[in-house]
């Protein structure tokens, strides 16, 4: 009774003085806009006229329609003509060209065999963007009429995706993205929490009134966890409208996926917040947290190509978690009932964290 | 009787590293009476307040609160007590009046009594005129009101204060200390620290602090009696050569100059005091008016700190 009145204090307090604080509102809608821009920027799939060399080793009327449809797709445009695969693929890596088209010299051979890919395209992965488009290619049909067109299982371009093996979207990005923007924000927002009050030699006084551990850390975030939704709701409609990201799976687990992760990462922030000294350490830590998270978690990189020790690593981390959720929920139409693994590993962070923020916090200054 | 001191303390101590901050500290304070606590900088007088509130752990030695342990049965007295920081620590973004409703709800102010008690906080403190003002802005001795109503909210029987009045002008400090009184006269026991000679004197009892020891205690008429010295007024057009000249001599204990003027402590037994200061002036060439007059504070705190601070230099 008297400790719910204690946290509901904490609560309106720190809602008070969140609203008088211009710069932190103002990164709770601004971060999250800014990123799915910057994101958004570089996950546009429809993209146009990227460099292209052609290797023509057939040589043949086929050869040249397959050169004449890639052109006029306007998805490339043909700026060299070389002979062997080895001249593409320098080109490639001195960045002169971003798709390299390569005919074999069997192309007739091949593309009567629906089985096999008849020409390969060599495509620099290091942009994301480029595979991406690339596959505009791959779906090219031969306007060939004279013979009955053999049922392709394989599209005509077989691609050869350099630097980077997974393809991605934007509507594989937008829903990571989520995680992302959460993780930077919500565990910011808390890490300096305490390490505020102590600097501004309020907590001397806090920790002198009849205030309890507990109270004072779930009042201190428990702000956050609305603020953390609200950035949810913007990005989930920003990348609807300006993206068409979908939202196949039930809007409510989204939400209930999206809630699990911010309490772990408001909680973890509450733990930097006990250790950290100053307000900066308190930044620093986050981004040392922030790093691996990006980089781990199978939001950039796919999880599966990484070596054992990053995999049992990213498992530690939250995000990791929370993608493969949210992935799941907004792509694949999962519940949150066909991932219990993922939900359990949130909850069990959120507890221990917490709990450690509780033990680690002392009402003493010593 | 545990009832009749509202904090007991037994060779306290606290280190930090190398420093003892607080040294041994045996300390009695009576219930219902204004304590001070008299020290220059970094004496220890907050480390002190620190313990008493279980804030900081001590090294060595105990002490009692209220009759609770400290730091062990800290958490039950927090309802007992208020605790006025030296630096102002309420919330400088919120205003004031958000301010005084906060610490009332952590303090579990009952909701009817809330508001009245608010008011009533507000309008004793004369604060009444300016509910809405953020704290950050208030001025130096509205802020040490706000700090005064917040530790006072909750009708503590017992309230520690660290230096309330510095950055407060003489009238506010004397308006605080009329505050004060009542609080004393409303029963609550008050430990208050201050470097402030004047205040100290206004305390019923005081213990003075050097180097996070105590040393001399008592109600301010006792120490004056209790010190082994005299006190010899000297006018004089250069005081900084007559100090020179009496500095270090025989039976002279300590020369402080007060402007124009020094105050020469002199061993109790010399039957003539102000004819001898005379005398070693006249051997100088120094004109000067010597007159016997009453030992204040600054003089048992000179007495009391002279052995710690400057070995007094022998001259023949
Ligand atoms: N947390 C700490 N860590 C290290 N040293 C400390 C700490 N707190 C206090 N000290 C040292 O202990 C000594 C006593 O400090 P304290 O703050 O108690 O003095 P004070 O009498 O309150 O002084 P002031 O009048 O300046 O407030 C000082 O030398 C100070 O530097
Ligand atoms: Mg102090």
């Amino acid at each position: 009774m008297g400790g719910l009145r204690r946290l509901f204090a904490i609560v309106g307090k720190e809602v008070r003085q969140l609203r008088r604080d211009r710069l932190t509102f103002g990164m709770i809608a601004g971060i999250p806009v800014l990123q799915i821009l910057l994101f958004g920027y570089a996950i546009n799939t429809d993209v146009r006229h990227l460099s292209a060399a052609v290797a023509d080793q057939a040589q043949t009327s086929l050869s040249r329609e397959l050169i004449a449809a890639s052109q006029a797709s306007q998805v490339v445009d043909i700026r060299a003509r070389v002979d062997t695969a080895r001249e593409l693929e320098r080109m490639l890596g001195r960045g002169e060209i971003d798709v390299g088209l390569l005919i074999p010299a069997d192309f007739g051979r091949r593309l009567a065999d629906p089985s096999r890919a008849a020409g390969q395209l060599l495509v620099d992965g290091t942009d994301p963007t480029i595979p991406a488009s690339a596959r505009q290619l791959a779906a090219l049909e031969l306007g060939y009429d004279s013979t009955p067109k053999p049922a392709r299982r394989e599209p005509v371009y077989e691609i050869r995706n350099y630097y980077n093996p997974e393809r991605r979207s934007a509507i594989n990005i937008v829903p990571g993205l989520i995680g992302v923007i959460l993780t930077m924000t919500m565990v910011l927002f808390t890490a300096v929490a305490i390490v505020r009050e102590s600097e501004r030699g309020n907590l001397e006084l806090l920790i002198n009134t009849p205030v309890r551990r507990i109270e004072l850390m779930i009042g201190k975030i428990l702000p956050y966890v609305l603020i953390g939704l609200v950035q949810v709701t913007l990005i989930l409609l920003l990348g609807a409208w300006l993206f068409d990201v979908p939202i196949r799976g039930p809007l409510l687990h989204v939400y209930g996926a999206a809630g699990l992760f911010i309490a772990a990462n408001l909680t973890l922030g509450l733990v930097i917040s006990t250790v950290a000294k100053t307000q900066f350490q308190a930044m620093q830590m986050t981004f040392f947290f922030f790093l691996p998270s990006i980089l781990l978690s199978g939001f950039m990189f796919p999880f599966d190509g990484m070596p054992p020790a990053a995999r049992y690593l990213a498992e530690l981390l939250p995000l990791t978690h929370f993608v493969r959720l949210i992935r799941g929920i907004m792509l694949r139409a999962a519940g949150l009932g066909d991932m219990p693994g993922e939900v359990l590993a949130l909850l069990a962070f959120t507890v221990l964290t917490l709990a450690v923020a509780v033990g680690r916090f002392r009402k003493t200054l010593d | 009787m545990a009832d009749d001191y509202a904090i007991e303390a037994h060779g306290l101590t606290r280190r930090f590293g190398e420093l003892t901050a607080v040294d041994h500290l045996d300390l009695r304070v009576p219930s219902g009476e204004i304590y001070g606590f008299l020290g220059p900088n970094g004496s220890g007088k907050s480390t002190t307040i620190r313990l008493l509130c279980g804030l900081l752990t001590p090294s060595e030695g105990e002490a009692r609160v209220l009759g609770r342990r400290v730091p062990g049965e800290a958490e039950a007295l927090k309802q007992e007590i208020g605790y006025m920081t030296q630096r102002f620590s309420l919330y400088e973004d919120l205003d004031v009046r958000e301010n005084l409703t906060f610490i009332a709800n952590i303090y579990g102010i009952p909701r009817r009594e809330l508001r009245a008690r608010v008011e009533g906080q507000l309008a004793r403190y004369h604060l009444s005129d300016r509910p809405r003002q953020r704290a950050g802005t208030l001025s130096g001795g509205q802020k040490q009101r706000l700090a005064l109503a917040a530790a006072t909210l909750h009708r503590p029987r017992l309230l520690l204060l660290d230096e309330p009045t510095s950055a407060v002008d003489p009238q506010s400090r004397r308006d605080f200390w009329e505050t004060l009184f009542e609080l004393s006269a409303e029963g609550t026991t008050i430990l208050v620290s201050t470097h402030y000679m004047d205040e100290a004197e206004r305390c019923h009892r005081l213990a003075i602090l050097d180097h996070g020891a105590i040393v001399a205690d008592g109600a301010p008429r006792d120490l004056y009696e209790a010190m082994d010295a005299l006190v010899v007024e000297v006018e004089t057009a250069d005081p900084r050569a007559a100090r020179e000249v009496l500095l270090g001599r025989e039976p002279i204990l300590g020369v402080t100059q007060l402007g124009v003027r020094l105050r020469v402590l002199v061993e109790r037994s010399v039957a003539d005091a102000p004819d001898l200061v005379g005398r070693l002036l006249d051997g100088a060439r120094i004109r000067a008016s010597v007159t016997l007059t009453h030992p204040g504070l600054e003089d048992v705190f000179v007495m009391a700190t002279r052995d710690a601070r400057e070995p007094v230099p022998w001259e023949g």
